[in-house]
């Protein structure tokens, strides 16, 4: 398929090195690794090589921390339920206002069995108060989830200084990275985060497999029960398969730290200043200064997200955006909401997510279409006067809301 | 992605009547709260025919919002205001092939404008009426807000009765946990707890007949689409009531007529307006039962 992809935050294409390691493995090596004979064994030793390619991208200490989950979803839910159900006279978590819905709705549905859960704000940058995450830690919290980079605007935290103080207090310290493995060196022996989730198809893996990284050591209480795989702290039989793909994803993603860093975020620089310049009323949304190399989150004002979106599918161009109406939710994005966005800009949110795979060729066409896009659509926008927004536009449209 | 019919797309990106309307002698503002989207309406009436000579809109809003925008205007252009009043969301929604259900609000929105239009150009100042809420029921499209408002109007008390009182959660029933958290909060205000077994306010029928007035009313709706049956060489009987199921019997040409479940369902609906609950249709033989139930 032809187009240009630019939503690798939403999920990426499967390396076609991923592919060739994996198909083996639905056919001539098909045997389950927990039999006895060699039809497993040999699954057994991949699944085995896969673990400790994962460690070496995670720079845990040991491959036994690596745990295999269906998804980053699950990975998270057995982060924290786990760590409730290992400590039960902890009634409390704290998370941030920005969190993926794989933390944020779970920690809703835990408010309603009791669980009291402190969500931190975050200021127009999306950058945390660590003061106000002091004062929240006490001998009542159990957990403390944060993730890494966040998935809208790239923007960092700063979990490994977060984690220490999680454990100056007490309380455990989880990270939902599936935004930051694959884009950012790790070095998890050195730090004292006790989880983190990670996503097989953000980084060139297929869909359908995660792993929850466990220090060695953490109280750990399993979701799924029932057979010895994962050495008993997830049961269910091996996706062997896709486990072998994340494997070598997480090979090749070790051996392209270097350009996702330098090369990959060259082309977003490009891309973002690019825009900018063409579009006037246009902004970067979260942290540029502090954020994952591959991402750029553009706020367009006066026009809406899903009719950018459209337009640019229609010129083959891929991406995603903050605005309700792409998920049928009845407000904006939550992050861009946080973070102080107004309406009228917040709607108008586009993210822009590149891989490895992009082109410079890609991003001078994505450069040359987007202010068309724009123009175009704020022609019909009641906010917009000819060439710029209509002089207070607040009060030149102000409707009648139902 | 959202699955837009054809003519939402072409009305999308190819708007009729985009742009501000110079001399304009009716404009209407509104916004719908629900996603943002807002939209101004601008007419040019005659003032002595009453008719609308021209239709122009600006939208801030999404695929769909600048569709149901452009078709409205399209509808409108020619009408009378009283012709143009007559114009329902649901007609916009029609004229552009169907709008998906999460994406209705915006033929509300177009529908609201033309009010709000009609009462500027009129020197009336239009005032809303009614208020949207988060989408429960994908399967109906019944939101949030209709379902707390029927349940406290009528002290339901569980799942079932929301699903008789509004059709909701009488689909594929994934929202059944959202109308229990609906229920829970609502009976929480009025001092009782919700109780998930709970026996429905109105256990046989919702309608408040007996069986056997049931089973004629029932009979007399088959009987009312009989007459299309037999044109198409085909029947129907009922063959039993059990409760809120009813079993019936395709012959002719309808057994086994690769139409026979949208028939069903066609029959199935008009029956629950009728009796007003939610009833299940189904047919007895086995090939059109597998059929019915992948409708």
């Amino acid at each position: 398929m032809t187009g240009i992809y630019f939503d690798n935050n939403a999920t990426t294409r499967v390396d076609p090195a991923v592919v060739e390691a994996m198909l083996p493995y639905f056919t001539e090596q098909f045997g389950n690794p927990s039999s006895m004979h060699s039809f497993g064994n040999k699954v057994g030793l991949a699944i085995k090589k896969a673990r400790m390619q994962v460690q070496e991208l995670l720079g845990a200490e040991f491959d036994s921390e690596i745990i295999f989950t269906s998804c980053g979803t699950e990975s998270d839910s057995t982060a924290l339920i786990s760590a409730l159900k290992a400590q039960p006279e902890r009634k409390e978590i704290i998370t941030t206002t920005v969190e993926h819905p794989a933390i944020l709705t779970l920690c809703t549905w835990l408010e309603k069995d009791g669980y009291k859960v402190h969500y931190l704000k975050v200021d127009g940058k999306g950058r945390l108060d660590l003061d106000e995450y002091k004062k929240l830690l006490s001998d009542q919290v159990a957990v403390v989830s944060v993730m890494w980079a966040n998935n809208e605007t790239g923007t960092f935290f700063p979990v490994v200084e977060m984690a220490e103080l999680a454990h100056a207090a007490g309380a455990m310290f989880h990270t939902d990275a599936v935004q930051a493995v694959g884009k950012v060196p790790l070095n998890l022996k050195d730090t004292k985060i006790d989880m983190l989730s990670v996503s097989g198809h953000k980084l060139h893996a297929p869909k359908g497999i995660g792993v929850l990284y466990l220090k060695r050591g953490v109280r750990f209480r399993p979701l799924l029960r029932g057979g010895h795989q994962e050495r008993g702290r997830r049961a269910g039989t091996e996706n062997t398969t896709s486990i072998v793909g994340l494997g070598k994803a997480a090979e090749m993603a070790m051996e392209a730290m270097a350009y996702e860093n330098t090369e990959v975020a060259r082309l977003r620089d490009k891309l973002e200043v690019g825009i900018l310049a063409k579009v006037p009323r246009s902004f970067v949304t979260g942290n540029p200064d502090d954020r994952l190399p591959n991402t750029s989150n553009i706020a367009f004002e006066f026009i809406e997200g899903e009719a950018i979106l459209l337009l640019l599918n229609k010129f083959g161009i891929a991406a995603s955006s903050g605005s309700a109406c792409t998920s049928g939710s009845l407000e904006p994005s939550h992050v861009m909401r946080a973070m102080g966005i107004p309406y009228t800009a917040a709607h108008g949110t586009v993210r822009f997510s590149l891989s490895r795979y992009s082109t410079e060729a890609e991003v001078d066409r994505v450069i040359q279409v987007v202010p068309e896009i724009i123009a175009q659509l704020r022609k019909l926008s009641p906010y917009w006067d000819g060439d710029g927004p209509a002089a207070e536009p607040e009060k030149a449209f102000a409707p009648t809301y139902a | 992605m959202w699955d837009y019919s054809d003519k939402v797309k072409e009305h999308f990106f190819q708007p009729r009547n985009a742009g501000v309307l110079a001399d304009a002698n009716g404009v209407g503002d509104v916004g719908s709260i629900s996603c943002g989207d807002a939209l101004r309406l601008m007419l040019k009436v005659e003032p002595e025919t009453d008719i609308i000579l021209d239709a122009h809109f600006q939208t801030f809003g999404c695929g769909s919002a600048i569709a149901s925008s452009s078709a409205l205007t399209e509808m409108i252009k020619g009408k009378t205001l009283d012709e143009a009043l007559k114009v329902s969301n649901q007609d916009i929604a029609d004229y552009l092939d169907g709008l998906p259900p999460e994406k209705m609000h915006c033929s509300v929105m177009g529908r609201e404008a033309l009010q709000a239009a009609v009462a500027n150009y009129r020197g009336e100042v239009w005032a809303d009426d009614h208020e949207e809420g988060a989408l429960v029921c994908k399967c109906f499209a019944i939101d949030a807000v209709l379902i707390e408002d029927t349940i406290r109007a009528n002290n339901l008390s569980s799942v079932q009765d929301v699903t008789n009182y509004t059709k909701a959660g009488g689909g594929c029933s994934s929202c059944h946990e959202g109308i229990e958290e609906i229920l829970a909060k609502v009976m929480t205000e009025r001092g009782e707890s919700f109780k998930p077994g709970a026996a429905p306010k109105e256990e046989v029928s919702a309608s408040g007949m007996t069986n056997l007035q049931r089973i004629r009313k029932i009979e007399a709706v088959l009987e009312s689409v009989r007459p299309q049956l037999r044109r198409d060489g085909g029947d129907i009987e009922l063959v039993d009531v059990d409760g809120k199921t009813i079993y019936v019997n395709m012959t002719g040409a309808c057994a086994g007529c690769q139409m026979e479940a949208l028939t069903l369902q066609g029959i199935q609906q008009k029956l629950m307006e009728e009796l007003k609950e939610f009833i299940k249709i189904v047919p007895t033989k086995v090939s059109s039962l597998t059929r019915a139930m992948k409708g």
